[in-house]
């Protein structure tokens, strides 16, 4: 690919990121949602952040793996532990990183 | 005299900063294993760089990179972009309360610099400073941070890329998981929540292989969908 053409292709990905990032934004307080989608939207967070985490804790390797032998999935039970009983993001995030690099480095080694 | 303590706005911006650093430490790795395989797979370093500076996605990068390996043709490869990128419209959406009522250019460059990282933890602060008045200070801290660190480990995989083979292996990247878990779990107390992210965490799992991401977004739809439906049954029951 020519260099002129790679940085057409560059700007085009620029752009397209661009309008998913940025439309909402861009038209502002003219965007008025239905009650049903601002109900949607309370729900975007919580199911997207597990989305993103959940392939990447029970199947790191790609393959499920539900046993002791999985860093992130022993790191992660204990994180949710810490979470659910400290409500302190950073203990929740230090004891997670924790965990996961003794498991990974200590106990598997 | 003023003093830069005394700004509460530059105290914003250090904070959605010192908020992202967990983040930031998670995509350092993929900053550099990108800059790496783009120091191969295109032509100049001017334009890895270029892609880093004014995409600024990492999914989509690693994505563009494969295709342009494979020869596809750039119609292909802007549409591929745009449909990896469609969840950020889903952030977009969720975060504009925050950002509607800003002048233009502010909503411009907050829109440029949105992230999975700085949607993450725009909700936390959301959610323990409900109307804070200086989130877009916090937003855009959270933003830059993240921008300047990952151009800069781009350019420090494109220099020195063959030198961190072993950074991937290393697991740096869990800090992302630890931190979405941290953000994550103190909103599952109410049963819908909790419905709609089993749902959604189950089904990504078994949509993992779709192309383009596209599992993501129908996985966090699909569980959207169960959220909504519990709440209504509860409303009603």
């Amino acid at each position: 690919m020519s260099y002129t053409t790679m940085s057409i292709l560059i700007i085009g990905m620029a752009v397209a990121t661009f309008v998913c990032k940025a439309s909402f934004f861009l038209l502002g307080s003219r965007v008025v949602f239905p009650s049903l989608l601002k109900d949607a939207l309370e729900f975007v967070p919580v199911t997207v952040l597990t989305a993103i985490i959940v392939p990447l804790v029970v199947a790191p390797e790609g393959t499920l793996d539900l046993s002791w032998r999985n860093p992130q999935l022993i790191a992660t039970l204990a994180a949710i532990g810490i979470a659910a009983t400290a409500r302190n993001p950073l203990l929740t995030i230090v004891a997670a990183l924790a965990t996961f690099f003794a498991w990974r480095f200590v106990v598997l080694a | 005299m003023t003093t830069g303590n005394d700004s509460p706005g530059l105290n914003a911006f250090l904070l959605g900063a010192r908020d992202t650093i967990p983040m930031i430490v998670g995509a350092m790795p993929f900053g550099l294993i990108y800059g790496t395989l783009a120091a191969q797979a295109l032509p100049s370093f001017a334009h890895s760089q270029l892609m880093s500076a004014t995409v600024f996605a990492g999914s989509a990068q690693f994505i563009a990179l494969g295709l342009i390996a494979g020869h596809a043709g750039l119609v292909v490869i802007w549409l591929t972009t745009f449909v990896v990128n469609l969840r950020h419209m889903l952030y977009a959406a969720t975060l504009l309360p925050s950002v509607a009522a800003l002048p233009l250019r502010w909503r411009t460059v907050l829109g440029f610099l949105l992230t999975d990282e700085t949607f993450a933890v725009m909700v936390a602060r959301r959610q323990s400073v409900p109307d804070d008045p200086e989130i877009r200070w916090y937003f855009l801290g959270s933003g830059v941070a993240l921008y300047v660190t990952w151009n800069m480990v781009t350019l420090l995989g494109l220099v020195f890329g063959s030198a961190f083979p072993q950074l991937q292996s290393l697991g740096l990247d869990y800090a992302i998981v630890a931190t979405f878990v941290a953000i994550v779990v103190p909103q599952l107390g109410r049963m819908p929540h909790l419905a709609a992210a089993i749902a959604a965490g189950l089904l990504a799992y078994l949509w993992q292989d779709l192309p383009y991401k596209l599992g993501l977004l129908a996985a966090t739809m699909a569980g959207v969908a169960v959220g909504l439906a519990c709440a209504r049954w509860r409303a009603h029951a």
